[in-house]
This record gives C-alpha cells, structure tokens and sequence, in this order.
C-alpha cells in the first residue's frame, strides 16, 4: 500500500479496525486542539451506535463531547455558529440517510460562509456520517449521497476505504479549515468487504490497512492511492467498492489498476488522468444510484481529458436508480458478478 | 355532523378596505410585572401574552420595566433611528435611480435593532436577519462601508459576492447575512454554546421575522438553547407582514410568538416594538439572565412593517393603504421625541438641526461611498475575485474555470466590462 505519512510522531502502529482508527483520529486531535469539539445523537455517554466516539467524554468532558438534540438541521445550525466562534466542530450525523435535514445548513450556510462574507467567517466543520450498504440497512441505513455534497461548491467529500486512511484522512479533514463531509463506509468498519456476501466476514487483522500508526499523522486531502498498479484497465472507486475491485481482479486475473480516489472533492484528476492514458480504458464503481451520481462526474471529465487515448467507451458500475432495497440487497448492490460483466465488456473492444 | 371544513387564515383588511385596528389588544403602558431574571421559565406565560411597554399616552417612562436611561443616551439612540431611516431613504432611491440592485428598509422598526444595539455589549454576537441595519448603524459601522456592499463597489469588502444589504461586519459583531431564512438562529445558539462552553461572558442575539418562525430551524434552535441553557437571545420581530402573506400565516391567529417560548421551558416576553425604551429593557434584561447562566429568552417585539418588504414588492397589491397610518403602537422616532420634549429634554428646533445633520452625514458618505462606483456603472471588482473564497486554497478545477472565464472575457470583444 503506497501511502504518505505526514508528520509521523512516533513510528508505533498497532492493528485497529475503521471505528478504532476513526476514535483515534478523534482522541489524537482534541488532544492536540482544545477547540476541537464532538457532538451529536448519542455521541457523548453512550459512545456512539456504532462505537466511533467510545470514551472521548469521559476523556475530555461534557463540554467537548457531548449528545445532542435529535435534530439534524440543528446539529450542524449549532456546529456552524460554534465555528464561528473560533472551534472547530466534528458534528456526527448517525446515518448519511439522515444528512438531509440539515442540507439547508450544509449548502446554504457552511459551503458559503467563507465565499458570502469575504473570508470574514468560515466553518471548519467535520461532518462524520456511517454511509453505503450491504448491511440489510433497506431505505434509511444504506444510502450512498455523497454525488449530493460533491455538487456543492465550497464542501470537501472525504470517503476512506482502510484504517489507515480513515485516521488519517479524518486528521486532516478536522484540520482543514474548510467544511468536510466525512464518510464513513460502515460495511467495511470491522473488516474489508469483497463483495462476496455468502462467504465468512473478514476483519482488519491481516489487511494492511488494519495496521495503524498510534499517534499523529495525516494524508492529504486530494490525494488518490494506487492501490493496484496495473495495465488493462483503470478501475475508479472509493470506499467499500475499491476492496469489492481488487477481489474481482483478483478472480479474474485481469491487470487492472484500480484507484482509490479517497477525497471526490477536491479530487485527484492527475492521477486519474495518467492513470487512464496509461491503460486506455476506465470504469467507474460506485454503489450510489446511477443517474447523476458521482460516477458521471468522473466520466465526463476522463472523457474530457483522455479521449484520445480511450480504447473502449467509459463504464459506469453504480448501484441501480431505486431506492436501496432490503430482501433485494444482493441484486441492488454492485458485486462482482456486475463488475466482472462490465470488465469483460470495457476489455473486449 | 356537519362536514369538515378547512380553515386559510385571511387577513382583516385587503387593498381598498377601511382600516380599523380597535380591537388590536393594546395593554396600558407600566402595566406588564417586571419578573426577576432567574426566574423559572414555566411563570413567564402571562407575559407571553401581554405587551410590555414603558411609554405612555402621555410621552411619560413608566412602571417597573422603565430603564431610567439618561437623557444622552435617550439623545442618541434617537439620532442612531433617525440615521436609520435617512440611510433607508437614500438607499431606497439610489436602487430607484438604478444605482444598485436591490433595498429593503425598516421604516417603523428602527426601535426594534437599535435600542437593542444599545442594551447589549458592543462584544455581544449578533446574528441578524436582513432587516436590523439599525444595529450596524448604532454599533459605529461607516455608513460608507454599508453603501459599499450595497453599490457592490469596489471599496466592497465581500467582493461584490453578495446582494445587496447582506452585510457581513465581524468589526461590529454583525454575523454574514443569509437569504436563507432563520438559519441564524441555530447558528446563535451554537456560538453561545461555544461561549459559554469556553467561560467567555459574552452572549449571542440572533433576530427573524415572525413569517420566519414558520421555519424548522426556528424550532430546532430554540431546542438547543433550551437544553443546554445557552446564552442566548432570540428576537421576534413581528411586523405583522412575510411579504404578502399577514401573521396569521405564522400561526398569530391562534397565539402570539412570546408564547411559543413557554413551550420550550424559555422566557418569553412580548414589547412594544415602536418603544424603545421597552424594547432596550426587555433586552437589558434577557442579557442579565443569559450572562448569569439562567438561560435563553424568547422576546417578541410587535411592531408594523411600514413599507413594503422591499424594492421589488409594492404592498398595495395585497393590504389595504391605510395601515401604517392606522396602527395603533405609532412611530417610534416620534414616540421617542415626544419622550424626550416631555422630560424638557429635547424640543423642535434641535429635532429640524438633528434631523438636517442626520441628512447630511448620509448625504456625504453616499457621495464618498459613489467615488468607489455603483452597480450601474461597469465591472467594479476584478474579474478573477470570482473564484475567491470558495475554498481556502483554490483547488484545480477552480483554477481552470477561472482560466476558461479570463479567456472569455478576453474573446468578448469587450473584456472586462460585463455588467
């Protein structure tokens, strides 16, 4: 795994699952800056649904960790006028399927603060949300909205695929001074997902990923990671899909290379850029639903910049335009029978 | 039994109507008890549902919630609402005369903002709606700087990034103004929350319409505030109007906006909005309770939006012309002048000097602040000024469009003078 440490303190890793590696980052940078402040629906006491908070109140006290309100307009509202004050938020909202009551909030107020008052105010917020599926989440558990986010100019979206990247990504995007939406794919918080859901679940413990730096350390924002180097194919996706593209190209022996593009905005178009003028072909996995997803973005843009050097036309393998489905998950969800058909189309022009 | 039927709130009077406001409750000045600030939430609902008021029939300050300020303050806050209103009135015209796009004045609300700049520390955060300008002009921001964003000019300092009258003074304690309704209001309690989280002794203002307390963040706001106490004061300006829409589209017809406060286990209290001596002790007041950590206040100011919502809104389209003549809570320049006469303080001669001075210093900064340019007149920011801001750091793709509109311009055949 070819990853840059910035600014290692201490070289001591220890293996930690995606919430382990997501509660450090946390532990590590409040630790740091007193003005860095957790809040959200059970985040405090309880530690989090999902666990991502567990002992960060007892650590740093009700007045940096702290549950909130069920109100998710509120939530960020509140997050933006602490910013404002001069802290630094890390707001969680439970499920990415809940994000939207506080869009307003979002689009309308944090993406804009610093562009509407010359700079005179900004929002440093980090909104941590657990999205994606493959959990039988159905409707309201599953959702993959980030292509809303990445529309809207003055957000960051960040979506890690490892332990690794999620501590430190998650560093840099509470450091970053400009509002982050963090994603956190939850089918791959306690190991990496292949896609092969009738098979045992893995955990972190053998994955490369799994193995964490203890203490500082951040990889930039905009950075993409190769994570296969390869020459048939390039292979874009984020997120639980980047581990379902290296098991299919490991089934399939093809010698794709795939790119996990780590933050969509900003993104890494220099990477992707060399990446399919070297192979000639891309495809594109996301698990969001199709029409105006990210995935549209990535091709136009390849299709922009690489088109003479594309051998076969840009494939999209995206989740499909429905809603996310419950006892339907496994034909829903981009696994890799869909990939391995798409593969077998892009390579046979 | 008779079949369902559903009830559209109409207002009293429509365009043509005679306007009769007789049966507007209006309690006698000095009447409204004066609880003490740490009092609990729960026994504010008698005066969530009267009005407080200091000015009587007889331009006296009376009763327990009289402020007792001096004649000097009294002198200047009358002359921050006569600015006011002359800084409306030019402006009002300069969009007339195409000089910038849009205006929206406070005609009969300048008590409402300025009396409340007045009870508040100059440290204390506000986070307005678009129509507290008086809290701007009281707190000492140039008049220039105002009528630099709203020619979008370029001594604009947001760049001509936003329309006009969305000012953005950190100077002054002036959060950015929004378009988007009551999204300010959470934003308020959060900045208390950090205040108060940070044992900082200062507090948070934040003001909406009464049209926008219709909004979900208004609620989840005052959720937050009352959770976590936080010091804060949430101002209710109802002025009677949401563009076209009367208050009873807000809910007015079944109770007032002071009562809502109750609800959330926050002291609410109904002021005479054209008093400004009731609205500057009702904030004095909310802003002991907030700073000794006794918690939020919900205070509703009833007052009546004179003019219409804005440049582009012409209310004789939907209410009748004889409102802002009829309403029964007056004027509140006059009702402070009165004030000021009646005490021996103040008579007609200094008002006539007071009110030319105030004429003229707006008159000046315009003419100071049209040496910067006007909306009318070409490109007043550079071109490039459009890709700041978005980010931090301008990442690729924001160069590259930056780069595509520079090459634009430069093939327009007339660079750099869009309008």
């Amino acid at each position: 795994m070819s990853v840059t440490i910035e600014q290692a303190v201490d070289d001591t890793t220890t293996r930690m699952n995606m919430i382990q590696a997501i509660n450090s980052a946390m532990d590590v940078t409040m630790a740091r800056d007193p003005a860095i402040v957790v809040m959200g629906e059970d985040v405090g006491y309880f530690g989090g649904v999902f666990r991502a908070t567990a002992g960060l109140q007892k650590k740093y006290g009700k007045t940096r960790v702290f549950d909130t309100p069920i109100t998710e307009c509120g939530i960020i509202g509140v997050a933006v006028g602490m910013g404002a004050y001069g802290l630094r938020p890390v707001p969680e909202i439970q499920f990415a399927d809940y994000i939207y009551p506080a869009l307003d909030q979002l689009v309308s107020e944090a993406a804009r603060l610093r562009y509407r008052s010359g700079g005179e105010f900004t929002a440093p917020l980090t909104v941590r949300s657990p999205f994606g599926g493959g959990i039988f989440g159905g409707q309201t558990h599953s959702q993959s909205p980030e292509g809303i986010f990445t529309h809207v100019s003055g957000v960051k979206t960040v979506i890690p695929s490892t332990p690794y990247d999620a501590k430190g990504l998650l560093i840099a995007a509470i450091e970053d001074n400009d509002p982050v939406i963090f994603f956190e794919p939850k089918r791959i918080y306690n190991g990496p997902f292949n896609g092969h859901w009738d098979r045992p679940a893995e955990n972190w413990s053998k994955h490369p990923g799994g193995e964490v730096p203890t203490g500082y350390y951040k990889i930039p924002l905009g950075k993409a990671n190769v994570v296969r180097a390869g020459e048939a194919v390039t292979m874009l996706a984020y997120g639980t899909m980047v581990h379902v593209c290296a098991q299919v190209v490991a089934d399939t022996g093809v010698d794709a290379e795939i790119v996990d593009l780590r933050t969509l905005v900003p993104l890494d178009i220099e990477t992707i850029e060399a990446s399919v003028k070297k192979t000639g072909r891309c495809m594109i996995v996301h698990e969001a639903t199709r029409t105006s997803g990210f995935g549209a973005e990535l091709a136009a843009l390849v299709q922009e910049r690489c088109f003479y050097h594309l051998e076969a036309p840009v494939e999209r393998v995206t989740g499909f335009d429905t809603p996310y489905p419950h006892s339907l998950e496994w034909a829903y969800f981009p696994g890799p029978v869909r990939i391995g058909q798409a593969l077998k189309k892009i390579l046979k022009d | 039994m008779p079949p369902l039927s559903l009830h559209v709130p109409e207002p009293k009077f429509r365009p043509g109507d005679a306007v009769d406001f007789a049966d507007v409750p209006i309690p006698p000045a000095g009447a409204a008890r004066r609880p003490d600030t740490a009092d609990a939430a729960r026994d504010f609902t008698d005066l969530a549902y009267t009005m407080v008021r200091v000015l009587d029939e007889h331009d006296q300050a009376v009763g327990a919630w009289n402020p007792r300020l001096s004649p000097d303050t009294l002198r200047r806050m009358l002359r921050h609402m006569a600015t006011v209103r002359a800084f409306d009135e030019r402006m009002f015209r300069a969009q007339r005369q195409g000089k910038t796009s849009f205006y929206m004045k406070s005609l009969g609300e300048e008590a409402v903002a300025v009396a409340a700049a007045h009870a508040l520390d100059a440290e204390d955060m506000c986070f307005p709606s678009y129509r507290q300008q008086g809290l701007l002009i009281a707190r000492g921001c140039p008049m220039v700087d105002m009528m630099n964003q709203i020619y979008s000019n370029t001594g604009d300092k947001l760049q001509g990034k936003q329309l006009p009258i969305m000012y953005s003074e950190k100077r002054f304690g002036f959060f950015s103004i929004s378009g988007n309704l009551t999204t300010q209001y959470p934003q308020a309690v959060g900045w208390a929350m950090a205040s108060a989280s940070k044992g900082d002794t200062r507090i948070a203002a934040t003001w909406c319409g009464e049209g926008s307390t219709a909004e979900g963040d208004f609620h989840s706001a005052l959720t937050f505030a009352t959770v976590y106490r936080a010091p804060v004061i949430f101002n209710v300006v109802n002025n009677q109007w949401a563009i076209s829409s009367f208050s009873g589209f807000a809910g007015a017809e079944a109770t007032t906006f002071a009562a809502r406060a109750v609800g959330y286990g926050i002291a609410g209290l109904r002021v005479d909005g054209n008093d400004a001596l009731a609205v500057y002790a009702a904030t004095a007041w909310a802003a002991e309770r907030a700073r000794t950590n006794a918690g939020p206040t919900l205070i509703e100011h009833f007052t009546y939006r004179t003019e219409g919502h804005s440049t582009s809104d012409d209310p004789t389209q939907y209410r009748s012309a004889g409102e802002p003549t009829a309403w029964p809570l007056g004027d509140p320049i006059r009702r402070l002048k009165d004030h000021l006469v009646a005490i021996g303080e103040w008579d007609e001669a200094r008002q006539a000097d007071m009110d030319r001075e105030v004429a003229e210093e707006v008159k000046a900064a315009q003419k100071e602040a049209e040496k910067n340019g006007v909306l009318g007149h070409g490109l007043r920011q550079p071109l490039d000024s459009l890709f700041d801001g978005v980010f931090e750091e301008m990442p690729w793709h924001l160069r590259e469009q930056r780069q595509m509109m520079i090459d634009e311009e430069t093939a327009s055949g007339r660079p750099w003078d869009r309008k």
